[in-house]
């Protein structure tokens, strides 16, 4: 069998069965030992249980700036770099991306909701994030209109909360 | 915390297989992964904000009372070989091992729990249990991340579960695999079928092939792909089901080689052991295959049971990393195929020749598990 990279024999084989179908990768010694892999089978035995190397490649950083296309709000990651490298810049880009996602997902898993685990706490501290937020422009527009009594009773509800938050995120 | 070379003294039990069966499954692991909201992936981020990641990761995971007394070191504070040591124990991934500035690795003083900070992900975590127990290692690490999400905000969607740099990972972010040593369903050539029906479940198999269909070691990784749409009690009840299977169909291929070919079986251990015994210069891979004879032997009567895990060791010294700390300095690959011979042969000093008139042949369970193979 020749080298993937250069078509000189290969001698190191790693193999994988995803899906019922057969994926290999094939190199010559040269080329095991310029990809960084000295002694192949002593990497291959860590991937096998790791699940490395053959499964993702190399993850170095993604080169800036930024791809052209539609960008994620939050991180300016943008269509085209999900394009290109099928990761996501954050978060938030699953939202910003959320029709992508659709198509990308499909095949990949059983399915396309979520069922298991969900984090403690976090739909609430979510909640209680929204609810700030709400509260915030509601003192802006009472400090603006001159309403400094409901003012005085908004801020009075955002220290509550605020310290409800800061409470919660210190462990005990 | 502990030191390095503390780490590498004391191997995890889960390494040696200590306390469990583990003559076909090995190990079974468990790896989470997740994100903080509202900062970029550790690929996308600039480097302020992944050191930002870290900064508030690793106090709040060094800080977790199962952390205590563990091992915590950022990856521009290790050799390249001390790191290559730690992917060949199975702590940190060769991704990770790649990295520097920016990314850390905290690792349980049992080495049970492993965390890696600025991988794929702000956080990877591991369990590993010897043998097969996917639901116990699921539970440690369940908890564990319990701990974690206390402290942190999770990036986690409604719909899409935990979010994570790869779609191939949403959802649960679970990936549980377990590492089974095969050798009579490869001596026996069921392997192909074996490993097709485990393929068609949906579920991955991997192995390290050379010429033709042998595995490196008979070594292989069943693990699940699908993260989402499934609950983790689903996902791991259907893998460990499946490997329950797969390490059934080896146990019955080990009885029937010893009924129907005792001579072959026999000659093949011995074979290994003539070889390993007297070896002057050898490669991994043929190292490994025939470590993986004598493990078979080891299980079958021919050694003492404890031969076993004396080969479980031998597979993690003899890797090219572990030759080189141990020598204290970097060797070419002649060096190393001397020094890795004559530690196998010290090592199998103490081991006697198999007792081939000993053994005896063990009742066959005809209770055959249903994987769909003939
Ligand atoms: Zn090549
Ligand atoms: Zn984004």
């Amino acid at each position: 069998m020749d080298c993937d990279k250069c078509g000189k024999p290969a001698k190191v084989h790693l193999t994988q069965l995803v899906g019922g179908k057969v994926k290999k990768v094939v190199l010559c010694n040269e080329c095991a030992a310029e990809t960084g892999v000295t002694d192949p089978t002593g990497f291959a035995l860590a991937d096998l249980l790791l699940g490395g190397g053959g499964e993702h490649g190399v993850a170095t950083a993604i080169p800036r700036p930024p791809g052209q296309g539609r960008a994620c709000p939050e991180c300016g990651f943008t269509l085209d770099d999900l394009k290109r490298i099928r990761r996501f810049g954050c978060g938030a880009c699953y939202e910003a991306f959320r029709d992508q996602v659709k198509d990308m997902i499909r095949g990949m898993h059983k399915g396309a909701s979520h069922c298991g685990k969900v984090p403690d706490g976090l739909m609430e501290m979510r909640q209680r994030k929204l609810r700030l937020g709400e509260l915030q422009e509601r003192l802006d527009q009472a400090v603006t209109a001159e309403n400094y009594e409901e003012a005085a009773g908004l801020r009075d509800e955002i220290r509550q909360i605020e310290e409800s938050m800061a409470n919660s995120e210190t462990p005990s | 915390m502990m030191r390095f070379s503390t780490l590498l003294k004391h191997p995890a039990d889960w390494m040696t297989g200590k306390g469990a069966d583990n003559a076909v499954v090995l190990t079974s692991r468990i790896r989470l992964a997740r994100n903080l909201a509202g900062v970029p992936f550790p690929g996308w981020a600039r480097k302020e904000q992944r050191q930002q990641v870290l900064e508030e990761l690793r106090p709040t995971i060094e800080g977790l009372s199962c952390m205590r007394d563990g091992f915590s070191k950022t990856l521009d504070s290790l050799s390249s070989v001390q790191k290559q040591v730690m992917v060949e124990r199975h702590l940190i991934s060769r991704e990770h091992a790649a990295r520097g500035e920016g990314s850390a690795a905290i690792i349980e003083r049992r080495q049970e729990v492993a965390v890696m900070l600025n991988e794929e992900d702000h956080l990877r975590m591991q369990a590993i249990r010897p043998g097969l127990d996917l639901s116990s290692a699921y539970e440690m690490l369940d908890a564990f991340d319990n701990e974690v999400a206390e402290a942190v905000e999770y990036a986690f969607d409604p719909e899409l579960g935990y979010l994570t740099t790869c779609p191939t990972n949403l959802g649960t972010g679970l990936r549980a695999s377990a590492m089974l040593h095969l050798p009579a369903l490869v001596i026996s050539d069921q392997i192909g079928q074996v490993l097709q029906a485990v393929g068609k479940i949906g579920l991955a198999v991997r192995g390290i092939f050379g010429e033709g269909t042998e595995s490196l070691g008979n070594l292989f990784q069943i693990s699940n792909q699908s993260t989402l749409g499934e609950s983790e009690a689903t996902i791991l009840r259907r893998l460990e089901r499946v490997i329950a299977q797969v390490a059934k169909h080896e146990r019955n291929a080990r009885e029937k080689l010893l009924e129907d070919d005792p001579d072959m079986v026999c000659d093949k251990v011995g074979r290994a052991y003539g070889v390993l015994r007297h070896a002057w210069i050898i490669e991994s891979k043929e190292a490994l295959n025939h470590l993986s004879l004598i493990r078979l032997g080891g299980d079958l009567g021919f050694f003492p049971e404890e031969s076993v895990l004396m080969c479980d060791e031998l597979l993690m010294e003899i890797q090219p990393a572990h030759l080189q700390i141990q020598n204290g300095k970097k060797l070419g690959a002649e060096e190393r195929d001397g020094i890795r011979a004559e530690i196998i042969r010290s090592r199998l000093q103490t081991l006697e020749a198999p007792d081939i008139h000993t053994i005896k042949k063990q009742e066959g369970d005809d209770d055959s598990p249903d994987l769909g193979i003939a």
